[in-house]
């Protein structure tokens, strides 16, 4: 199978965000991709606000059984989450535990005016009722295969399927 | 019952031999050696191909845990364990509850421990009212109901003017007076050797100077009253010369070592092992090098199996709150066996400190197979073991330090006055 | 002899000690920490991880502070908080300390964090857990006896790398009593394996543990001398009972020549870190001018320490 651009797909994501944002709205990047990804889409619209990051191992669900995540990452959010749109960005949607995660993190910050979700790929899958407003690229992909997004030593953004 | 003891490998320290001899016994005592005695004919033939046949142990110091005790331990149980042991006779130190103070606490005892399966007990009496360190027992008269020696168990005598008026006193009857030394305040509040170990764990320690000090002070009354005194469970190598020291400066002094201190040091306390806390503390690996060297060469005496049963309330709390001491009495001879391994000993002279070593400290005509002695009777199988585990042990005490280890040598039979007490047919 | 508090695949099954624990835990445990640091920031100070968890935290010597610091890390990661304190009063009425460990274990407990007064109680509930099979519940030691305080140690740790990066390069110094200080045994085993080249204890020989040099400390009797060009000073506390008895003439001459002043410290590196594991006793082991002074970094410890006992407690929860 022929996978999608990565980059390409930043530009063409974020020219679909852009109708749809306020002055005040903030990004969240979820480590990794998600991070990367959010730093593409920051620049090409030029937001002011500064970029948010956040690691969710602290509130996935898993914990329980796959204890904690050794290289845990401070999340930093530098700014005021109360009463802002915020909008998550991951680099694939999957079957929605992260996002998740990533909402019940972002209300010990606050609580926001709204939270709208932006991806890479929407791969399908879905265990939660999550649903992306804006998703560059969608596919339908079977459990066994994992489509991950990978960052080389220049930087470049590229997608790889990796079968489980 | 007349018993013949074939085809077995004799070992008599006392008589120097170590050959195949065969070992004729009639009328609860040793009827001969070698040659069938005139007239002899057996009731009971044993097969002792392979096994050792030596005398009876003696262990110096074996806690029956009556009266008072109880919950821990019984005569019945001890006893069991002794002979399964192959200890024949041993001695018991006075700290009971209440001590071995009075005349009538020893006659019980005596009377209690007279059973033809029970080895010969002899009563260590208490040197002074209640081991209180203040007012002398009736020496003469606990002598006379059985007390073998005098002494004061893990308790020092505080008052060196009361101590020496003890010693004053046993030796106007030249009663042995057997003793501990510990310094009461050097050691005060210490459970394990100021060393190392201590210091990494954090356990208040007992520094060497707590033995020697006392020593010395013990050494010196020594000298003064004349008594004969045997210093228990030396623990130390700097204790070990003071004591080599003293009696090449005319000083009668004896002294005997515990089977773990022969084998263990202050690292044996792992992380907190509640059957490493002992009384004396283990030391330091070169201590025990020492006590092994001085055993090997004679100047320490006698081993002797420090035997404490402990419940397992008293031992499952945190390592300082724990009551100190071991089991020991199955593990006697065991364990000299494989300190005479270790040091590449003849067997002889290893056995020679758990039978006639230790029968002259008691001073009692025991630990020989003399014909004419008393038939108590150790054989064992010296090529087979013994698993130490809380099923096998036959003491009340499960609390030992070996607890897991398999240990070399293994009592096929034990016989006392004559009589058959313990077999263990299967190899 | 298998390190009682690691399980079968190595991992911290118990906290115990850092006596023996490989250089790589004590080093995630400290990254493990550094994102817990910011939970504190937040508007709800609260993560899930330990959600439905029981924590009990079992205090058989009295200790507010340190009962508290582990109350509020175990209420940060939204675990039900059970305070017991066990006087030793209670257990001597026949309960013994496994009786009253058995009771809580049938009460679905997830985690102890043991504060003892005896050496070693920590290893013999959790060796009596482990017995039980009952793996599945955490111990934690909160200090037992002179023997240790790992999370102290650890939180110390964290300190320093937050304030000297490298600890390869460092020359630290643990004054007073080091000899009752299960927190100085702590202190001294995460220096040395996390490669510190050269950890001094100072103090006077009645306070010093015998062969202390043995666990790879430098020993000095003169504190002028051995705050020398030090990085870091790492007081401890003197406790009051302490200068009864024969260990100390008096809390004044302690003072004199081993409480830190000015003075003294300006034989140390002019970068050097003062930390103290508190509750201190000023006039006593240290100057005010000291303590509140530019080098102390004795309330960032206490905040670290939060993060730090949050981090044990997540880390063995998921282990």
């Amino acid at each position: 199978m022929r996978l999608p651009d990565a980059e390409q797909l930043c530009i063409a994501l974020a020219e679909r965000m852009r109708p749809g944002l306020h002055p005040d709205t903030a990004l969240i990047g979820i480590h990794t991709g998600g991070v990367w990804v959010a730093e593409r889409l920051h620049a090409a619209l030029g937001l002011k606000i500064l970029l948010g990051t956040m690691d969710v191992s602290f509130y996935r669900d898993d914990f329980g059984r796959t204890g904690l995540h050794p290289q845990l990452k401070p999340s930093e959010i530098p700014f005021e989450v109360e009463d802002r749109p915020v909008i998550i960005v991951d680099d694939v949607l999957y079957t929605g535990r992260t996002l998740r995660a990533a909402m019940n993190e972002i209300f010990d910050y606050g609580r926001p005016a709204r939270i709208d979700l932006a991806v890479l790929v929407d791969r399908g899958g879905r265990e939660l009722p999550i649903c992306a407003r804006w998703a560059a690229q969608t596919m339908e992909l079977d459990r066994g295969q994992n489509l991950q997004l990978e960052r080389s030593d220049n930087g470049k953004l590229t997608l790889r399927m990796v079968n489980a | 019952m007349k018993i013949h003891v074939k085809n077995g490998h004799l070992i008599d320290p006392a008589n120097g031999i170590d050959a195949p001899r065969d070992l004729f016994i009639a009328a609860g005592r040793i009827a001969g050696i070698g040659a069938v005695p005139e007239g002899f004919s057996a009731n009971r033939i044993i097969d002792a191909s392979g096994l050792v046949v030596c005398p009876g142990l003696i262990d110096l110091s074996a806690r029956l845990r009556e009266p008072g005790f109880e919950y821990r331990a019984t005569l019945e149980s001890e006893m069991a364990a002794a002979v399964a042991g192959g200890v024949t006779s041993l001695a018991c130190p006075p700290d009971t509850d209440p001590p071995l103070d009075e005349p009538g606490l020893v006659e019980m005892l005596k009377h209690r421990a007279r059973h033809p399966n029970f080895a010969h007990v002899y009563p260590v009496g208490a040197l002074t009212l209640g081991l209180a360190g203040e007012r002398l027992t009736e020496m003469a008269e606990l002598h006379e109901a059985g007390c073998v020696a005098f002494g004061q168990a893990n308790t020092p005598v505080v008052d060196t003017q009361v101590l020496m008026r003890a010693l004053q006193y046993a030796a106007t009857f030249d009663f042995p007076v057997w003793l501990q030394a510990q310094d009461p305040y050097l050691g005060k509040g210490g459970v394990a050797h100021d060393g190392e170990v201590a210091t990494r764990l954090g356990l208040p320690g007992i520094p060497v100077s707590a033995e020697t000090i006392a020593l010395a002070t013990l050494m010196h009354l020594a000298r003064d009253t004349g008594v004969r005194i045997h210093i228990t469970r030396i623990s130390g190598a700097a204790a070990l010369e003071m004591i080599v020291a003293a009696r090449a400066g005319g000083i009668k002094v004896s002294c005997d070592v515990s089977i773990n201190h022969l084998h263990l040091s202050e690292t044996d306390i792992g992380y907190f092992n509640p059957h490493a806390h002992l009384v004396p503390p283990l030391r330091a690996a070169r201590d025990r090098d020492a006590l092994r060297r001085g055993l090997a060469e004679g100047s320490i005496n006698a081993v002797c199996s420090d035997h404490a049963p402990v419940d397992d309330d008293a031992k499952q709390v945190p390592f300082a709150e724990a009551e100190p001491g071991a089991t020991g009495l199955e593990l006697l001879l065991p364990l000299t066996l494989k300190w005479a391994v270790e040091m590449k000993l003849p067997l002889g002279r290893a056995l020679a400190r758990i039978t006639c070593d230790a029968a002259g400290i008691l001073g009692i005509e025991a630990g020989t197979l003399s014909v004419g002695a008393t038939a108590d009777v150790c054989i064992f199988d010296p090529r087979g073991s013994i698993k130490v585990s809380r099923e096998t042990l036959k003491s009340q005490g499960k609390n030992t330090p070996f607890l897991g280890l398999e240990v070399p040598g293994r009592v096929r039979y034990t016989l006392l006055d004559g009589h058959m007490v313990f077999e263990n047919g299967r190899p | 002899m298998r390190n009682p508090q690691l399980n079968k695949n190595g991992e911290l099954q118990h906290l115990l000690t850092i006596d023996g624990l490989p250089r790589e835990i004590i080093t995630a445990v400290l990254d493990t920490a550094a994102p817990f640091t910011e939970v504190a920031e937040r508007e709800v100070k609260k993560l899930p991880l330990l959600r439905g968890k029981s924590v009990f935290n079992l205090f058989f010597e009295s200790s507010t502070r340190t009962r508290t610091t582990f109350e509020i890390a175990a209420k940060r990661l939204s675990a039900d908080v059970i305070n017991l304190n066990i006087s030793t009063s209670s257990t001597s009425k026949g309960e013994t300390l496994l009786d009253t460990v058995d009771n809580l274990s049938a009460m679905q407990a997830d985690m102890f964090v043991v504060r003892h007064a005896s050496s070693g109680a920590p290893f013999l509930i959790s060796q009596h857990l482990d017995a039980m099979r009952q793996e599945h519940i955490h111990v934690i030691n909160a200090g037992d006896g002179r023997h240790a305080h790992p999370t102290q140690g650890l939180l110390d740790m964290y300190t320093i790398r937050h304030y000297k990066k490298d600890f390869t390069k460092l020359t630290v110094a643990i004054v007073g009593d080091v000899l009752h200080s299960r927190v100085a045994r702590s202190q001294i085993n995460a220096l040395t394996t996390l490669g510190v080249p050269e950890v001094r204890v100072i103090g006077p020989k009645t306070l010093l543990p015998a062969d202390v040099e043995k666990l790879g400390v430098r020993v000095f009797h003169d504190m002028r001398a051995g705050l020398k060009d030090v990085d870091v000073v790492m007081m401890l506390r003197l406790q009051n009972e302490r200068m009864q008895g024969a260990l100390l003439p008096s809390s004044e001459e302690f003072f004199k020549y081993y409480g830190l002043t000015p003075d003294k410290l300006e034989r140390a590196r002019p970068d050097a870190i003062v930390m103290h594991p508190g509750p201190m006793n000023r006039g006593v082991e240290i100057d005010s001018a000291v303590a509140d002074g530019p080098h102390a970094v004795i309330l960032p410890q206490v905040t670290f320490g939060i993060a730090v006992r949050m981090a044990v407690m997540a880390m063995l929860a998921g282990n």
